[in-house]
């Protein structure tokens, strides 16, 4: 809550590389958030958390307003102890999922934000990034076309770069 | 944004407003101040000084990153302009989107 602006945050500063899953298993809103949520895990990024009990803090989140916001993305996200440190993990679904979006479209693209409990002011940066990309047409398709974990990681290296995306 | 059709007579209202919550204008904020302004014809944009976003789309509101103490600049356009600030201002400082405020949340 110090100053202005700059203290901006880019993808690599908490998106999880090792939790991007370039097609989710998943077939609908609930298992998709389990599966994302045990990437963090298995990625070492959960700490000693509960994914149970992390997955349904998300779900109920969700359950209170979707964050389904249209144009085929999703950004389920929750406060938790676990994590000192906002992090993500990103998954695609080429088949969609039922998110219960504004626009009643299917979910192609879930990016899940864990943010510590006393940091609201990173919680609010790592969306402002988030939002600031999936904004971009072009941000979405490729995060749609890409088909391996590397190309995405590649896609938000590039899009930390380059203000233009 | 909607062209109106009332451009003979358009009105342009413009108010600051300081983020007042502690936890900011997150997506439940961001999510009812986009409903209170979708209640209105006229058109909404807000600027944190560095971005200007449309003050009806989720996505763009919440580009905004506006922390606790925030200071935004609504500016409506159109006949209901007017009633559209005046809403939005209680929104976001009358009642703080019925989230605490610091010194609230310090309480608990």
């Amino acid at each position: 809550m110090d100053d202005f602006v700059e203290h901006k945050m880019k993808f690599v500063d908490f998106v999880c590389f090792k939790a991007i899953i370039p097609e989710l298993k998943s077939r609908n809103r609930d298992d998709v958030i389990a599966e994302l949520v045990s990437a963090l895990d298995k990625a070492g990024r959960l700490g000693n958390g509960n994914c149970e009990e992390i997955t349904k803090a998300v779900i109920k989140r969700e359950d209170e307003a979707s964050t389904g916001m249209g144009k085929g993305v999703a950004v389920p996200h929750v406060k938790h102890q676990v994590v000192k440190d906002v992090v993500a993990a990103i998954g695609q679904s080429s088949t969609g999922i039922d998110f219960s979006a504004l626009d009643k479209q299917p979910v192609y693209s879930v990016i899940l934000i864990i943010s510590p409990v006393d940091e609201p002011d990173k919680h609010l940066q790592a969306m402002e990034n988030v939002f600031k990309h999936l904004q971009q047409d072009r941000f979405r398709k490729f995060l749609r076309q890409s088909r391996e974990p590397d190309q995405i990681e590649d896609l938000l290296r590039e899009a930390d770069e380059s203000p233009s995306w | 944004m909607q062209p109106g059709e009332d451009t003979l007579e358009k009105v342009v209202c413009e108010a600051e407003v300081q983020i007042k919550n502690a936890d900011g204008l997150h997506m439940r904020p961001a999510m009812q101040f986009v409903d209170v302004a979708n209640q209105f014809d006229c058109d909404v944009t807000v600027s944190n000084g560095e971005t200007n976003v449309d003050g009806k789309s989720i996505m763009q509101m919440s580009m905004l990153a506006a922390t606790c103490g925030t200071k935004l600049k609504i500016k409506a356009e159109g006949a209901d302009a007017q009633q559209a600030i005046n809403a939005l201002q209680e929104l976001v400082e009358g009642k703080h989107f019925d989230e605490p405020t610091p010194t609230e949340q310090g309480k608990n």
